[in-house]
């Protein structure tokens, strides 16, 4: 049995890697809930989102915080524009799928022939600096990432929750046919989320940039884990997509304690099968 | 076109046979090579899609199938000295067992289809990956299988993988095709379209399910078996990574995955254009390239390229013959023979003995009682009326006879045999029929197909030939078959209705159970109609029939049932239960019952 201090320490870490989790969840599960899309695209561009932050600070010392600015305006005309094309195409479900996994593998192309398929690490003066509670470190970019990722869930919440165009959207959501002979603006509706989603991924990607290693294939390893977390936390819904990260970012950490780190997957993934074949009603 | 089909077989063997003599040419290695890589991906992607294409529950978990294959193949003969060959139908085995596991707790689980349960497998197989990286099996360090023995049935060992490849990859295109035209294909391809109906019409969906699931695995796993050779080392991370569930979607989806022949066209397009972008400088651009084409592909052939071209040779073929005789007018058409029959029609008002006796029947959704007690017996021949206010458990009581709804307590028998606990396409095949009050037709297959299928699963179990002849007859009897070739999208909401009929009809139903078949129609759609329903019973069909436009119930029905909030509120003559003012009050509000 491990130490107190290494469970509390695995514990942290876990949580606080839960939130990155929730945070590149987040715009996976809008888009899938409330515009039925599902987009892998979006771990790709999220990847992107850390390549370019990842050069805006090395080659031209710009500050992440900044450069996430920066992107996310531009992402959100990348969402905007990716959604126009699916409109046109009057893409479903199962052929988004499809589709954006071809956008995938050419971001990823794309990112190996700019900055080759070696690892990258963003150094800042920041990245190793950890604030000490007791015996527990608590690093402090990676607690930004989980500030940051709960902020957003939670301004997303209240946006759907309590704005007119949140409710127009979940109206949509529920019933594209009579919200629209309701007077709602679904299409508008839907290129202002897809926006959102892509800007989401820029933020997240900026977050990864400064917390782990960038490498081009790293795109599909977040793949099953950030799946888990959107259907944990059910589709369309931001605070359920931040609490499934949080949970699964902790159990994971407490298997790699308790067990060994080659377990660690299996912990996610029998927690999304068990969820799935067992389907409690929570909504 | 049975001569065309024995011209095109031996066509097909005598291509195999030229390709499987290619090793002994003399070429060099290098074609061996890229031409196992095609047949690797055609038996892989065409697997893949028996399942998830036919049927339509997209699997993301295939690398746990082909991967559970190659360890499989790869411990036997690294561990235990298994000699190679032997290995390849374990291997296979393995994976079907794998497939029924999960199969059988997935798909009894009605909420698991679409992206869930294309979820679940993905997540299932990464639970065995890591099983596998953290056992003996690998280990973490990997398997190293180039020094396992290879039979010689080539000069050279990469000429009898290459060979193996083959057959394999044949022997998979004639599993998938006998599957694409038998029973079984049919039955897959409407659970793709609607597995509730589907199962209604009397197709055993779990069963089919299985059966396909366990097909599909047990390819997977022989194909991997072979491929554990071919690499020569094995990796948990190369072996059940993104790429296998990935690139199998793909090439299915962009070849057509409805189509036997479509993921095999996908796979030897996409498989070609990688492995020739896999060495040198343009790796990236040309994995960016095929990656481009592929989203274009899939933009603008949603449905697959060989279901596309299939429908564009179609309508070229059209174009140029004549147009088809439309001379048989739609009209009710004289249904011959079945004097027997229609001399019965007199005899039936009269008591006759039960058909179906439903005994205190109660369903409840949750704490919502939808049925609360019905009794009722449906006498052989007649047709009886089922009437009652919007929610009072009319088509609750359908859905619970055709067992589409479990019982909750109580019990129905046909014919004195108990069904209710029977599965949905049990029921069918003892003789029960039912039209929707919204038309479910399956979208994907021919009007023709639609009845034909019915006919095939149905009470009487006809062979394809047979159906076809049934669904012809009851087309014909319907007004639609000079729209046989169309699918359902291409008909109004009358044809549709009338599709309905025609489906339920070609079960050869002993009780036909109609849902308000009427509504939405016109009145001389509605004249049309029940001269129909008049001659479906006068061929000896007892029919029950829920209908709220009281004048074609007073005019067809021997007795009327009302329902009211779950219970069985009034029985008797038309006309007597329709002057009831109980009855009228239900429907119309206390003030109009005096």
């Amino acid at each position: 049995m491990p130490s107190m201090t290494l469970l509390g320490q695995s514990l942290v870490s876990g949580v606080l890697l839960g939130g990155l989790y929730g945070l590149v969840a987040l715009g996976l599960s809008l888009s899938w809930g409330l515009l039925r899309l599902v987009n892998l695209a979006h771990f790709a561009l999220a990847f992107l989102g850390a390549y370019l932050v990842y050069h805006l600070g090395t080659v031209w010392h710009l500050s992440p915080w900044w450069a996430a600015l920066l992107i996310a305006p531009l992402f959100f005309a990348f969402g905007v524009l990716q959604h126009a094309v699916f409109l046109y195409f009057r893409v479903t479900e199962l052929t988004s799928l499809l589709a954006t996994f071809g956008i995938s593998v050419i971001i990823e192309s794309a990112l190996q022939w700019i900055w080759t398929a070696d690892f990258r690490r963003f150094e800042t003066h920041y990245a190793s600096t950890s604030l000490k509670l007791g015996p527990i470190y608590v690093p402090v970019v990676e607690l930004a990432a989980c500030v940051a990722a709960a902020a957003l869930a939670w301004a997303t919440w209240a946006w759907l929750r309590w704005t007119y165009v949140g409710k127009a959207l979940r109206a949509a959501a529920e019933d594209p046919e009579i919200a629209v002979a309701f007077g709602i603006n679904r299409r508008g509706l839907a290129f202002l989320l897809s926006g959102v989603c892509a800007a989401y991924a820029g933020v997240a990607g900026a977050f990864i940039a400064l917390i782990s290693t960038l490498a081009p294939s790293q795109i599909w390893t977040w793949l099953g884990v950030v799946f888990a977390v959107v259907i944990i936390g059910r589709l369309g819904n931001p605070l359920g997509a931040l609490a499934a990260g949080v949970l699964i970012g902790a159990a994971e950490s407490l298997a790699m304690a308790t067990f060994s780190p080659a377990w660690a997957p299996v912990v996610s993934f029998s927690v999304l099968i068990v969820l799935l074949l067992w389907q409690p009603d929570w909504s | 076109m049975t001569g065309r089909r024995k011209l095109s077989g031996i066509g097909a063997a005598g291509g195999v046979g030229l390709l499987a003599l290619l090793p002994l040419a003399g070429l060099p290695a290098f074609y061996d090579s890229f031409l196992y890589i095609i047949f690797y991906w055609i038996s892989l992607a065409t697997s893949w899609a028996i399942l998830s294409g036919f049927a339509g529950y997209f699997s993301f978990g295939h690398a746990a199938f082909f991967g559970a294959g190659m360890y499989t193949t790869a411990t036997l003969s690294v561990k235990f000295g298994v000699p190679f060959l032997v290995t390849l139908p374990i291997a296979a085995a393995v994976a079907a067992a794998l497939a029924v596991g999960i199969g059988a707790v997935v798909f009894r689980l009605k909420q698991l289809r679409g992206e869930l349960f294309a979820l679940l497998t993905l997540a299932v197989s990464f639970v065995v990956a890591t099983i596998i990286l953290n056992t003996g099996i690998d280990g973490g360090a990997g398997v190293l299988t180039s020094s396992v023995a290879v039979p010689h049935l080539m000069p050279s060992p990469s000429g009898t993988i290459y060979l193996l490849g083959l057959l394999m990859c044949a022997g998979t295109l004639a599993i998938t095709y006998v599957i694409a035209h038998s029973r079984l294909g049919l039955g897959l391809f409407a659970i793709h379209d609607d597995e509730d109906v589907a199962e209604v019409k009397g197709i055993p969906t779990f069963r089919y399910k299985l059966t396909a699931f366990a097909l599909s695995a047990a390819i997977a796993g022989a194909v991997g078996g072979v491929h554990a050779i071919y690499v020569g080392f094995l990796t948990v991370s190369e072996t059940f990574g993104i790429a296998v569930p990935l690139y199998v979607v793909l090439m299915s989806v962009l070849g057509g995955a409805r189509h036997w022949l479509g993921p095999a066209v996908g796979a030897a397009i996409i498989a070609a254009s990688l492995y020739a972008f896999t060495s040198g400088d343009q790796a990236m651009i040309g994995r960016g390239f095929v990656a481009f084409l592929l989203v274009v592909a899939i933009l603008i052939l949603p449905e697959g390229i060989v279901p596309s071209l299939q429908r564009w040779w179609a309508r070229l073929r059209t174009r140029a013959a004549t147009p088809p005789a439309v001379s048989e007018a739609p009209g009710v058409v004289a249904v011959t023979g079945n004097e027997k029959a229609s001399g019965k029609v007199a005899s039936l008002h009269p008591q006759t003995r039960a058909i179906l006796e439903i005994r205190d029947v109660h369903k409840s959704f949750g704490g919502l009682q939808a049925l609360r007690g019905v009794t009722l017996d449906v006498r052989e021949g007649e047709i009886l009326g089922l009437v009652g206010p919007n929610g009072s458990g009319k088509t609750t009581l359908i859905n619970v006879i055709t067992g589409h709804f479990p019982l909750t307590s109580g019990s129905l028998l046909l014919d004195g045999t108990a069904i209710g606990d029977l599965p949905a396409h049990g029921i069918a095949g003892r003789g029960i029929a039912r039209t929707y009050q919204i038309p479910r037709p399956f979208a994907h297959l021919t009007v023709l197909d639609n009845v034909a299928l019915a006919a095939a699963f149905g009470a009487a179990e006809l062979s394809r030939a047979a159906s076809l002849v049934e669904a012809r007859r009851w087309l014909d009897f319907t007004g639609l078959r000079a729209k046989e070739t169309m699918l359902p999208a291409d008909l109004n909401l009358h044809e549709r209705k009338f599709l309905e009929l025609a489906r339920a009809l070609s079960a050869s139903p002993r009780l036909l159970l109609l849902d308000e078949v009427l509504s939405g129609l016109n009145p001389a759609e509605i004249d049309r109609a029940i001269g129909l329903i008049r001659e479906i019973r006068a061929q000896g069909t007892t029919i029950v029939f829920v209908e709220h436009l009281m004048r074609a119930v007073v005019e067809l029905s021997d007795r009327i049932a009302v329902l009211n909030e779950g219970a069985l509120f009034a029985l008797g003559e038309p006309a007597a239960v329709m002057r009831d003012p109980r009855v009228v009050s239900i429907y119309l509000g206390k003030a109009y019952a005096a």
